[in-house]
Parts: structure tokens; sequence; C-alpha cells
């Protein structure tokens, strides 16, 4: 074949390579929060640091593979040849001068992009003032949908979030049932939730839009289903939306959150107006439904010495995990058992919203 | 408690008609075609009367060499199951956009994904490595089998009882739903009362015991059994990398039995270890499962180094560059391999520092791997390669697994992490470094060690065909999941929104397709060989002019492997032997001492299979009586003494003549 024409067919096809990757949207290297970005940016720079030693690894590989071959006799063959202390001087120092470059970096960025640390920028050149006033976000991670509140507005939503672009955001997370992951590719890294225990993320988006949230730890049959919208909008949208949420939510009670709390699958996004007080840290505790005793208060008790066998009568009160025992076959899936899935009756006391969630004006935060 | 339970459920504790699967067309027609192959297998194995052939000559076998044998064996017929659910997988994956919710349901998904995973790591991997530990070891020691040939075949029929147990999960109840490590609370009794995360516990607690017998046993055998000369320093490669892997197994295995044990209690005596109430902490199982589960990582694709190393060295004609280093490697690979389990779970919420310290620690291990990675290039340097399938694979491996390592790296820096963790970026890392590592390793094994075992070389063609569908099928189907996992998407989702990312999910079918083929080659090559097996023999039992003790014996070896037990006085002892003149002693053959075959560790494996059958399915009565058999037949088993003889000296003498017959035949 002559060589130009299979050049131009190469080149084709790495146009046509290139064309499809970027034809698709890589969420994770071009994130639109200012933590997905220095997150990407390690990805970055790792791979350029690796790739000094992969490259000519490879090359190695393929020229010695090829230069070695049994056919070509010309080549130095020297079968008693297995030491040399200057070759592994270097191919033991090269790998260990990359590692003490990337461990370097994996400290510093480790403990700057902790999850748990407040932000200290809105992004690379803007640095968090005292006027700045992050909001508060409460995530529980529902069988199988999320629950947002937001205790500095006395709302709550499910299966949609929204935020101020360039403000900083301070979740608080945590689940009703068994482990998931709260993940917004956009926006930050990824981090556990799980049942009585509360874990941190503090991130910021810069860009506004309506970006994918999703679990990203498997949590049961309604797993590939647990996603929701967060919509980053300007300040003003951002009013809009909590006005939006006040006027066509009901309220979150713990009658109503026990009846959420139970396992549906493809839950609609669902406003509430106005939320009990405590319910998150009554959620976070374990003790959400009546008569359960809280962790917090059982612990406190525990730190205080204990209360020997007359604790004994608190051990009800503790248990969580089967309150769903007492409902027709637990566990037991659609379509398995013919029943439909629990989501599809309308949770009492929870009224259906008037409104399709689209009415969230779009136009506002196209990118 | 007792006092309300209908006979029938006393008999059959919760082992209804509806746990079978009658309702689900795709197990059902599953279920036909087992059942028409095992009955046509069954019946071609009475018609030609072998039963009593397998009983004696391999079921109840205690030699290495059958039993390492029965392992890959096992291995592979494992392996079409674990492959089965992948392609289902990656169909799945490929059609459900759009509202197209697939062909298959969550209930059904989730089962496929958990036993994917189970059944490549713990029934295809497993023993596959362990087959090649047991078969090549002590013929590279120059030993006649291993320390404890008896315990030797109870490891491997516990380990095919394990097997047994999670397929039978197909046809009878379901198998776990839960990811393959089974977090809790989700395996937790509450959150998955069925019987799927029991036969995922029981199968891994009778597979597990068969695992650490196995390693104790090896290690015994490398540490005790090798041939005067061959100090630890003089070791095979592929000997060091099974010590290293053995002293893991006997290190980890018991931690993942407690762990699995702990969970158990939880789920059957109501204790609270892993629950969220009661002072239980699902984070505690995480800890603990992945302590075992990160070493087990390098249990795997150690002995997987060790093969490209003897590969490496055999078809490069060439001493193994650096072999004092690749041995420390090895080590200091064994050590850090325990310091890093965390890296699993960065987003679990640990401070910075502890993520930062297994961060770097596991960055740490890509130095020696590193390091081994040059020693194979620099072998490849001033030698002459032959392009045999086995040198195919380890080139192929070369390349393959840096980018693996490279994924990895970046996998280990914590913030990097929280985009990557449970993605599809996840995926791709470890499929890349297990089946560019592991898997390829040990396809370059079988063919390298086949001629050893069955006295005639693979077919190359067929050889080349599997190799190259593997080696391009496994970028196709897995570089599209890099990318997707760049996009964001996560692992063990059935149904998806974005119908921007269906094309790369059809690429990485049309990839599981590629390795499909390359699989199918590899039977045709199994057979094709077999049919050719005339043409193809090896009769000087040395093929690739060898350089390990291995190939100093005859190809199929004889039941004692050595004549004479050799004497070694240099690392790559055949080849130094055959550079030196070495002649096959002829005369003054010695009546040798060898272990008896013993139906004792089929019949406790048995036995133990319907014990976990029997507390999968809460039929009380019968796991007291089988634990009774246990025990009992444990104990009959300790009055057995005839459990060795002596090959007379005329048998050796018969034997080694009819060798030097073929050979002079040869010449």
């Amino acid at each position: 074949m002559p060589k130009p024409f299979s050049l131009a067919r190469r080149s084709i096809l790495f146009t046509l390579m290139l064309a499809t990757l970027s034809g698709c949207n890589m969420v994770v290297m071009s994130p639109s929060g200012d933590i997905a970005a220095q997150q990407r940016d390690l990805i970055v720079i790792s791979t350029f640091l690796m790739l000094i030693i992969i490259i000519p690894v490879i090359c190695l590989t393929l020229y010695f593979a090829w230069h070695y071959r049994q056919s070509n006799t010309a080549a130095k063959y020297d079968p008693e040849w297995h030491h040399s202390t200057g070759l592994e001087v270097i191919i033991w120092s090269a790998p260990l001068a990359i590692i003490i470059a990337l461990g370097a970096i994996t400290w510093v960025s480790t403990h700057k992009l902790d999850p748990y640390r407040p932000l200290d920028r809105i992004d690379a050149a803007r640095p968090v003032t005292e006027e700045v006033k992050p909001i508060n976000v409460e995530v529980v991670a529902l069988d199988w949908k999320w629950l947002f509140f937001y205790p500095d507005y006395g709302i709550a939503t499910v299966n949609e979030m929204a935020a101020p672009v360039d403000v900083p955001i301070n979740f608080k997370l945590t689940a009703s049932s068994v482990m998931n992951s709260f993940y917004v590719p956009a926006l930050a890294g990824m981090i556990y939730t799980m049942p009585g225990m509360q874990t941190r993320l503090h991130a910021v988006i810069n860009k506004p839009g309506e970006y994918e949230g999703l679990s990203s730890n498997y949590s049961g049959d309604g797993f590939s289903h647990m996603r929701f919208k967060f919509h980053g909008v300007d300040q003003a949208g951002f009013d809009a939306w909590v006005a939006r949420v006040k006027q066509n939510g009901t309220m979150l009670n713990r009658d109503a959150y026990l009846k959420l709390e139970k396992p549906s699958i493809k839950e609609p996004v669902r406003y509430y107006a106005t939320v009990e007080d405590g319910l998150y840290e009554a959620v976070l505790n374990m003790c959400a439904r009546p008569g359960q005793m809280c962790m917090k208060d059982m612990m406190h008790i525990d730190m205080m010495g204990g209360a020997g066998v007359e604790s004994h009568e608190n051990r009800a009160k503790l248990e969580h995990d089967n309150r769903h025992a007492s409902e027709e076959t637990p566990g037991a899936t659609f379509p398995e058992t013919g029943n439909p899935a629990r989501s599809e009756e309308p949770a009492e006391g929870v009224e259906e919203r008037q409104e399709e969630p689209a009415t969230m004006n779009h136009d506002m935060h196209k990118m | 408690m007792f006092g309300d339970i209908s006979l029938t459920q006393f008999i059959f504790g919760r082992l209804t008609w509806e746990a079978i699967p009658y309702h689900e067309p795709i197990l059902v027609v599953t279920f036909a075609v087992v059942a028409l192959g095992g009955i046509a297998l069954l019946g071609l194995i009475t018609k030609f009367k072998l039963w009593g052939y397998l009983w004696h000559e391999w079921f109840t076998s205690v030699d290495h060499k059958k039993i390492g044998i029965m392992y890959i064996i096992l291995a592979i017929v494992m392996l079409l199951r674990g492959f089965a659910d992948a392609i289902m997988m990656r169909i799945q994956q490929a059609i459900a956009f759009n509202g197209n919710e697939g062909y298959l349901n969550p209930h059904h998904y989730d089962q496929i994904f958990t036993a994917h995973g189970v059944i490549m790591i713990f029934f295809v991997a497993m023993p596959f490595v362990t087959g090649f530990m047991n078969y090549v070891v002590p013929l590279q020691i120059g030993a006649r089998d291993v320390s404890f040939p008896f315990l030797n075949n109870f490891s491997f029929w516990m380990t095919t009882g394990g097997a047994i147990i999670v397929m039978m999960s197909l046809f009878v109840g379901e198998f776990a739903r839960t990811g393959w490590l089974a977090y809790p609370p989700l395996s937790g009794v509450d959150y998955s009362p069925g019987v799927g995360v029991d036969y995922y516990i029981w199968g891994l607690q009778v597979a597990g015991v068969g695992t650490t017998l196995s390693g104790i046993n090896l290690i015994a055998t490398i540490v005790k059994m090798r041939a005067p000369g061959m100090t630890f320093m003089k070791m095979p490669v592929f000997t060091w990398t099974s010590l290293c892997t053995n002293i893991l197994i006997v290190a980890t295995f018991p931690i993942l039995t407690a762990t699995l044990a702990l969970l158990s209690l939880d789920r059957y005596v109501g204790t609270n270890f892993f629950t969220n109430d009661l002072g239980g902490n699902p984070m505690m199982y995480i800890n603990l499962i992945w302590i075992w589960g990160h070493p087990e990582v390098y249990i795997l694709v150690l002995p997987a180094f060790g093969i490209f190393s003897e590969v490496v060295a055999t078809f490069c004609g060439k001493r193994l560059f650096g072999y004092a280093s690749m041995v420390y490697a090895t080590c200091v690979i064994m050590i850090l391999s325990y310091i890093v389990w965390l890296h699993h779970f960065f987003t679990m919420g640990s401070g910075a520092s502890v993520n930062a310290f297994f961060g770097i620690t596991t960055m740490i291990i890509s130095i020696p791997t590193g390091a081994k990675m040059f020693n194979w290039l620099f072998t490849m340097y001033r030698g002459r390669i032959r392009y045999e399938v086995p040198m195919l694979w380890t080139v192929g491996f070369m390349i393959t697994f840096v980018i693996g390592g490279m994924t990895g790296v970046m996998l280990a820096i914590p913030p990097a992490d929280f985009v990557l963790h449970n993605s599809l970026f996840l995926i791709a890392h470890f499929h890349n470094v297990i089946i560019g590592g592991v898997l390829f390793g040990l396809m370059a094994g079988l063919v390298y060690w086949w001629p050893k075992a069955f006295g005639y070389k693979l077919d190359p063609f067929w050889g080349k065909m599997t190799f190259w569908f593997w080696q391009i099928g496994f970028f196709f189907a897995f570089m599209p999941l890099y990318v997707l996992g760049l996009m964001g998407v996560t692992r063990r989702v059935s149904q998806f929104e974005d119908p921007s990312l269906q094309i790369w999910f059809i690429i990485a079918a049309f990839g599981a397709g590629l390795i499909a083929l390359g699989i199918g080659s590899f039977i045709v090559q199994l057979v094709v060989s077999y049919l050719r097996r005339d043409e193809l023999r090896v009769i000087s039992g040395d093929p690739w002019d060898g350089r390990t003790l291995e190939w100093s014996t005859s190809s199929p070896p004889p039941d004692y492997n050595f004549a004479f037990t050799p004497v070694v006085h240099d690392h790559d002892s055949w080849y130094d032997m055959k550079s030196r003149g070495y002649e096959r002693p002829l005369q003054g053959f010695k009546p040798i001492h060898m272990p008896k075959n013993t139906g004792t560790g089929v019949i406790l494996a048995g036995i133990s299979v319907v014990l976990a059958f029997a507390m999968i399915w809460y039929m009380w009565w019968l796991v007291a009586v089988s634990f009774i058999g246990i025990i009992a037949v444990s104990i009959a088993h300790t009055f057995n003494y005839n459990r060795d003889f002596f090959i007379p000296a005329e048998t050796v003498a018969a034997t080694e003549d009819a060798r030097s017959k073929l050979l002079q035949e040869r010449t």
C-alpha cells in the first residue's frame, strides 16, 4: 500500500476518534465546580508525570521485542548477561523519583481537597471572604431517592437540589438504611452516606447549569434510578427556586418522612415548604420513628459509664434495621413477587405537587 | 421456636417450590442446556465405563500433578460461567437506553454482577493460580509431591465444593444481590433476607478452607522439600512468587473467614457486629474485607509475574535480568500489600492524613512493580526472542499492564479517587490489571506448561488466534469504560438515561464479543491440539529449551517426577545441567516411597456441601447430621494407616528404560 495513502487514512481515523471523544461530554474532565476542577487537574498532572516513564517503557518494549527477534541474527546475543548495577540503580530510582514527586503532590492535595475542609476559595481567582455566607444542605440517602434539607430556608426537596453559583455549599450527609454515595460529577468528588453516621462535603458550583447527581455506591434494587438534578443558578434564580418550593410544597413532618422513607423506585421530585424541627438530626440519630431512642442519647449514657442491666429496656428502642420487618414480604422485589413498587401509590399526607419540575427556567442557566 | 412448624418446614426449612426460578425464561433455558449437557456427559462416562478410572486415577488422587490439572479444569469451566455473566451485562448495558429496560430486571442483573465478580476471583483466578502452583512448584524444586498430599486433595475438593454451592444458587433460590464483597448493612438480614447472601457466605467459607490449607501445604513444600543445593536465592522465580503468594494466603484468608463468620452470626443468630443499630459498625466490615481483599489481588498477580519471568527467560534464551532484584521486588510487594487496603474507600470520610498515608503507600508499590517491568525488559535486551505463543502473551502483558498500572496510581491519589471511585474508570482499571496481568499470565503459563503436563504442544495457530482475539478484544471492551468513567458513569447501573453514552457501551459489547471469540479459539485450540497430538508430541520432554528443573524429566512426568532427586548448583539449574553435559542416569534405581490415594477428601468436601446447603435453607436436622458426618469421617480417616506404598525399583527401571528407548528412536 502506498505510504501517503495509509498516512491519510490514519489521520482520518485519528480525527474521527477525536471527534467521537469531543462529541461526548467528559464531565469529569470539564467540570463546573472548583473542587472538581482541581481534582481534574490532579488527574492530568499525575497522568503526565507517569507518562514520563510509561511511554519509554512501551517504546522500549516494542523496540526490544522487534530488534531482538530470533530472525534478526545481526542483533547482539549475550545469553549470560544478567546483571548491571548501573541499570539496577536506574530502574529502581526512576520510578522512585516519580513517586516522590507524586507523593508530595498527594500529601498536599489530599489535605487541600479534603472534603471536610471548608473552602478557602470560590475559584482560582477569588478567595472566600468574610462576607461570603455559605449555604447549608443536609442530605439523606433514602431507599432509593435523595432527600435534601435546606435548614437556612426551612425547606426540603426530594430528588432535586439547587444552589446559587459561586456560593460555597456545606453538605452534611447521612443515609436512612444502607450505604450510598453522593456524587455530582460536575460539582465535586463523591462521599459515602452511611446510616447513623454523618459525612461532610464542601463544594462550590461556578457555572450555572443543570447537572446530573447520582448515587455511586450500589444500594439495592432501585439503585440505577437513584438520580437527581442539581441546578446551579444565579442568586435571583435560587431565590425564585426557594420561593417556588415554599409555594408548592407540603409539610415534611415525621409522619410524612416515615412514609417517604419506605423503599420506592423512580420517586418524582417533591417539594416541602416547611420541615419539622430537628428532623434531620432525628434521621441521623436513627430516631425518626416515635418511641425510638436516639443514638446520641445512647452514646451519652455509654460515655457516662453505661447503665448496666437497666439499659436492657432501651434495647427495643434502639432497633432500627428491622423497622420494615412487619410489612408484607420484606425485601421481596418487584417483579418477583408481583407486588408493585411501593412508590406507585402516592404516600399519604404528601400531596402530589401541582406543577412539574419543568417549570424551572432552564433558559436562564443554559451553558 | 419449633412449636408451630409443620413437618415440611422441618424437613425442607425455607426451601419451597417458589425457590425454583421456573418463571425466569433465561434461567429455564440455561438449566435445560446445563441439564442436557450434564446428562450427556454422565451418559458418556457411564457408556465408556470411565467412573472407576475417574475415581481411582483422578478424584481420589493425591498426585500434585493430577490435582493441579483438576484445579485448572475447574477454573476453565468456571471461566465459561463467569464470562457468560459478563456478556449478559455487556448486552444489557448496551441496550438499556431511552426508557428501554433491557432484558434483565434489577433483581436478575444485580445477581449477575455479584456472581461475575465472585466467580472470576474465587473460582477462576484462584483455582487457576493454585493449579499452576500445585503442578509446577514441586517439579521446579525437584520434589516428588507436596508436603501433605492428602491435604492437597482435600483442598481441591473444598474449592470445588464452594464452586458447586455458588453454581447451585443459579437454579435453587438466588444468589446475593450485594456486589462481590457483600457490604453490610445491605448484606445484613434486614436488607437481604433471602438465601442469596447465605449462598455467598457458605460458598466462600467452604472454598476458603481449601485455599488456606493449600497455602499452608505449599509453604511447607517450598520451605522443606527443595532439592539439595537449591538455596532460597537459587529458587526459580515462579517458586519465589508462589512462596510469597502462599504466605499472603495464609496470612489473609483467615481474615476473610473471620469476617464472613461475623456476618453469618449477624444473619443467623442476631448479633450486631455490622448492623446499623445496637453498636454495630458496617465500616468495620469494609475495613476487614479489604484487609483481606487487597492482598488478594497480589495473591493473584504474583504467580502471574512468576510465569512471565519463566517465559521471558526461556524464550529470550537468556538468564533473567536482575534475579535478586526480582526476588526483593516480590517480597517488598508482598509486605506492602498489607498496608494499602484503605485506598478502596477513600470516600468513606477518613481524615486527610489517613487518606494521604494510604495513597502514598499504594504508589510505593508501583516502584517494585516498575522494577519488575524493567527486569523483563532487560531480559529481552540482547536476547534472541522466539515468538512462541507464551512470549506473545508476555509482550502483550507488558504493553497492557503498564496502562493499568498508570491508572492504578491515578486512583491512588485520594482527591482524584473522589471523582474516579466506583466509576467505570475503576472497572476498566482493575480489569486492565486482572486481565492484562493475571489472565494473560495464566494463558502464557498454560501454553508454556501444557507440553509438560500432556506430552504434546498446543496448536500454535489457534494459540495465536486466542491471543489476538483476547488482546484486541480487551482494548475494545475496556478502553470505552475508561472514557465512560471520565463521563461520570458509575458501576453496577442497569439502565441509563443519557443517550450519548450508548455508543461506548456498544463498542464495549463488541469487545466482549471479540473476547468470546478468544475463548472460542482457546477451546478450539485444545480440541485441535488433542486431535493433532501425535504431530505435536514432544519426546525429549524439553520442547522450549527450558531452564528450570521441571524440564529435566519426561513430559508428562512419571508419577514419581524424578527417578533420582536432582542436585542443584546454580539457578536455572536445568540450563546449568545441560551446559555442563548432563547425562540421564540409566541404572541403580531404588524403590520410591509414595503416598497412597484416598477418597476422604471427596467425601469430606461432599458432606461440607450438604452442610452448607442445609445452613442456607435452614434445614437444621441436616445441619446436625452432616456436621456429625464431617467429624466422624475426619476421625475415621485418622485410623487409616494404609497411606503409603513403594514404587518398586523394577517399575522405576522399566519406566526409565521405556523413556530411553523413545529418546533413542528419535535420534
